[in-house]
C-alpha cells in the first residue's frame, strides 16, 4: 500500500454568490520514503490537498488515506502521525524557541530528548537563539524552527506546505538539503512549491493548476516527455521581439524565461536559422541571437499546460 | 490507560503553562485586566454618585418671622443644600434657574407663623429646575423631609391628641450609599468583560495566527484546548472579585454582610458561565475583531444596561425584561445583591444558582457541538 493515496478528490468553496473548485477530480499516490512535489502556482488547490491529507479539511468527493488511515474516519491516528508545516509560519511568536520545541513536544505525547537525533542536526543551527522569542527570528530561522516542531515527534510522513516561500536561496538550498536528510531516516516528505527550480530535488512531482493534476512523473521522465526541440531567443529589445514571434505562423509557444525567450515550433523539422532568419527580416536592428537548448521543468509545465 | 492519563495531564500542563507565557509576556494587557476593576471601583464609586450634595438654595422669605427662621436654618443644617442667595421678588425665581445660580428655590409666604399658629395651616412653595427630572425629584424629596421633620417638632410641642409619625428605615442600605448598588454591577460587569471577552479574543487568536491548524493536526483533544485556554482567565476573574471586594469593604465602608466563601464561591460559577460563553462567541468568530465586537455588543452593553446594574428590571417594558432575564449578569448580581447586603445564604439564591448553571451547559454544550475539529 502507498503511504498516501489520494483517489478521485474533489473540493468546492462556496461563497454566497459562487463556488470556486479548488480540486476537481484528483488522484495520486506517493510511495513510501519518497520526496514527492506538488509544483503549481498560486491558487492553484495546494494548499486545499494539504487540508485535506492533513484531515483538516473534508473532500466533497473521493477518498483518500494515509498510512493507511481514511483522512475522514480515523483522522484521529493520522494526527498522531504526521507532521504538519503550514505554508505561513504557525508557531507562538511570544514564546522563546526552546519553549516552542518543548510545547509541540509534549502536545505530541513526546519529549524534545526522546527524539532529539532526528532534528539533531537542524536544531544545532537555531541553538544559539534558543532564548530568543519565535517572532524575532529571521525568515529562515523561523521555518527551521517550524520544520523542528513539525519533526519533534518522529513522524512517519511529513506534510510542508510551501516550506521555501519567502526564504532567501542559501536557506532555502539548506532546507532542501535537510529534507533529503529526513528521507534517509524513513520519512515519506510530501512538499508544496511554486518554484520550478526545487522540483528536480523530489523524487517526484505532481504539476498542479487550477485544481487539476497535468502529470505526475519523475522529474527527468517529465523533461524527456518535453516533445519538441526548444530554442532560446534573445535580442536587444526583448519585448518586441515576443510580440514578433507570436506573429510568426510557424512558431507554436514562445514565452518569456529570464534572459532569453523559449519557443517551440510547429514543425519540428524546422531549425533555429529559421527563426532567425525570420527575425532578422522583421527586426533588422535588433542583434537577434538564437540556440537549440535542453528543456526544463518549467518549460514542461507550460507544455502540460497547454495541452490542458 | 493510567499512561494515556498522565500523557493526557502533561499535555494539559505544558498547554496552561503556555497560556500563562502569552497572558504574563502581554504586560500591557496584564495590567489592563488587573487594574480594570480597580478604575471602574473608583469611577462609580467617587466620579459617579446617585447621592446629590452641596446644592445651591435660594430662599424667598416673605414672611421673616420665628417660624420661616426656623425653617432656613434646618435647610442651612442640612448637607444637602447650601442656602447660596435670598431673593427679594419674585421675577427672581426665574432668574436664578435661567443663570444656573440655583437647583431649588423655597418660598414662604408671608406671614407664614400666624397662619400657622391661628389656622394649623401654612403653605411653603418649593420650586426645582425638572430639566433634570432624577434630580430635581431628589431634591423635592429632600426638602419635603426636611420640613416634614421641622413640623414634627412642633407638633411634639403643641399638645395634639391623634397623630401617626411615619418612621422610615431603610434596611440593608441605612445611608443610602450608592456604592450598595454598583459593586455589585462592578463585579458582574468585570467578570464579563474578562472572562467572556478574553476568553474568546484568546481562542480566536489561534485561529488567526494559523496555529490552530497546528494544534489540530496534533494528537490534542481540542476540549483540552479550551479548557486549558480558560484557566488562566478563570484565575484573573477570581482576582478581581477578590480586589472589588477587598476595595468596597476597606475603602468604601460596605460590609460583607453573608458568607464570604458563598460569595466567592457563587462568583466562580458566573465566571465559568462567563467564560462558556466567551468560548460559544470564539466558535462564532474568525477574526479578533469580530470577537471583539461580539463580546461588546452581546455582553457588554446588555450586562451593563439590562442586569439591574444601572436601570431597575421592573421598570422596564416587558420585552427588555424577557431579555433582561436570559443575561447571565442579572441572576448574578441578584444573587450578590442577596449575600452581600442581605448577608442571605445559599437557601435564598438556589433558584438563581440553578439559572446560572443551566445556562452555563447550555453555552458549553452549543460551543462543544459547535467546536470545529476541522478547519471549515
Amino acid at each position: 500500500m502507498n503511504t498516501i493515496e489520494v483517489n478521485k478528490i474533489s473540493k468546492t468553496y462556496k461563497t454566497d454568490k459562487d463556488a470556486v473548485k479548488a480540486l476537481d477530480n484528483i488522484s495520486l499516490s506517493v510511495n513510501e520514503k519518497e520526496i514527492f512535489g506538488l509544483i503549481g502556482p498560486d491558487g492553484a488547490g495546494k494548499t486545499t490537498l494539504f487540508r485535506i491529507l492533513t484531515t483538516l479539511l473534508l473532500a466533497d468527493e473521493g477518498d483518500a488515506s494515509v498510512d493507511g488511515a481514511d483522512v475522514k474516519k480515523d483522522y484521529k491516528k493520522i494526527r498522531e502521525s504526521v507532521g504538519y508545516m503550514p505554508g505561513k509560519f504557525s508557531l507562538y511568536q511570544d514564546l522563546t524557541v526552546e519553549e516552542n520545541l518543548h510545547f509541540f513536544a509534549t502536545i505530541f505525547k513526546t519529549t524534545v530528548q526522546e527524539n532529539y537525533d532526528l532534528i539533531k542536526d537542524i536544531y544545532t543551527q537555531i541553538e544559539p537563539f534558543k532564548t530568543r522569542r519565535a517572532g524575532k527570528l529571521s525568515g529562515g530561522m523561523k521555518q527551521k524552527l517550524a520544520l523542528c516542531c513539525a519533526l519533534i515527534h518522529k513522524p512517519t510522513v511529513l506534510f510542508l506546505d510551501e516550506p521555501t516561500t519567502g526564504v532567501d536561496p542559501v536557506s532555502r538550498k539548506e532546507f532542501w538539503e535537510m529534507l533529503k536528510s529526513l528521507q534517509k531516516q524513513g520519512i515519506t516528505i510530501m512538499v508544496s512549491t511554486p518554484y520550478m527550480d526545487e522540483a528536480n530535488l523530489c523524487d517526484r512531482i505532481a504539476f498542479i493548476q487550477t485544481g487539476k493534476i497535468l502529470s505526475v512523473d519523475t522529474p527527468q521522465n517529465i523533461i524527456q516527455n518535453f516533445s519538441k526541440k526548444l530554442f532560446a531567443v534573445k535580442g536587444k529589445d526583448m519585448y518586441k521581439i515576443l510580440l514578433k514571434l507570436r506573429d510568426f505562423p510557424d512558431v507554436q509557444t514562445s514565452y518569456a524565461f529570464g534572459d532569453y525567450h523559449h519557443v517551440t515550433l510547429k514543425n519540428d523539422d524546422e531549425k533555429e536559422s529559421e527563426i532567425k532568419k525570420y527575425l532578422t527580416t522583421e527586426l533588422p536592428d535588433e542583434d537577434i541571437t538564437v540556440k537549440t537548448i535542453q528543456p526544463g521543468i518549467e518549460d514542461s509545465f507550460m507544455e502540460y499546460l497547454n495541452k490542458s | 490507560m493510567a499512561k494515556s492519563y498522565q500523557l493526557k495531564m502533561k499535555q494539559f500542563k505544558e498547554f496552561v503553562r503556555k497560556e500563562f507565557y502569552h497572558i504574563l509576556r502581554d504586560r500591557r494587557s496584564l495590567l489592563l485586566l488587573l487594574a480594570m476593576p480597580i478604575v471602574l471601583m473608583i469611577i462609580f464609586g467617587f466620579a459617579i454618585s446617585n447621592e446629590i450634595k452641596n446644592n445651591s438654595l435660594a430662599v424667598y422669605d416673605m414672611a421673616k418671622d420665628q417660624a420661616s427662621q426656623k425653617i432656613i436654618e434646618a435647610f442651612k443644617a442640612s448637607k444637602y443644600f447650601n442656602i447660596s442667595y435670598n431673593i427679594y421678588s419674585e421675577d427672581e425665581i426665574e432668574k436664578m434657574f435661567r443663570q444656573n445660580k440655583a437647583a431649588l428655590v423655597i418660598v414662604i409666604p408671608s406671614q407664614f407663623n400666624s397662619n400657622l399658629i391661628a389656622t394649623n395651616k401654612a403653605a411653603i412653595q418649593i420650586i426645582a429646575d425638572a430639566s433634570d427630572p432624577n434630580t430635581a425629584t431628589s431634591l423635592i424629596n429632600y426638602a419635603t423631609s426636611i420640613i416634614t421633620e421641622y413640623q414634627s417638632s412642633l407638633n411634639q410641642q403643641a399638645n395634639i391628641p391623634y397623630q401617626i409619625q411615619t418612621e422610615t428605615r431603610m434596611l440593608y442600605n441605612p445611608e443610602l450609599k450608592s456604592a450598595y448598588t454598583f459593586v455589585p454591577g462592578v463585579m458582574g460587569l468585570i467578570l464579563m468583560l474578562i472572562s467572556a471577552m478574553m476568553t474568546s479574543v484568546a481562542i480566536v487568536r489561534e485561529k488567526e495566527l494559523g496555529t490552530m491548524e497546528v494544534l489540530l493536526v496534533s494528537p490534542l483533544n481540542p476540549v483540552l484546548i479550551v479548557i486549558a485556554k480558560a484557566i488562566p482567565y478563570f484565575l484573573i476573574g477570581v482576582i478581581n472579585v477578590l480586589t472589588i471586594i477587598a476595595l468596597s469593604v476597606f475603602a468604601m465602608g460596605l460590609p460583607v454582610e453573608g458568607n464570604f466563601f458563598l460569595l466567592l464561591a457563587e462568583s466562580m460559577l458566573f465566571i465559568i458561565s462567563c467564560l462558556s460563553l466567551g468560548l460559544l462567541i470564539s466558535t462564532m468568530a474568525q477574526s479578533q475583531q469580530v470577537a471583539l465586537l461580539i463580546s461588546l455588543l452581546v455582553l457588554m452593553l446588555p450586562t451593563m444596561l439590562l442586569s439591574g446594574f444601572i436601570f431597575p428590571v421592573e421598570n422596564m417594558p416587558k420585552v427588555l425584561q424577557w431579555i433582561s432575564n436570559i443575561v447571565p449578569a442579572t441572576w448574578y448580581i441578584l444573587m450578590i445583591k442577596a449575600i452581600m447586603l442581605k448577608g442571605l445564604g445559599f437557601a435564598s439564591v438556589w433558584k438563581e444558582n440553578l439559572v446560572l448553571i443551566g445556562m452555563t451547559i447550555f453555552f458549553l454544550a452549543v460551543s462543544i457541538k459547535r467546536f470545529n475539529i476541522r478547519l471549515d
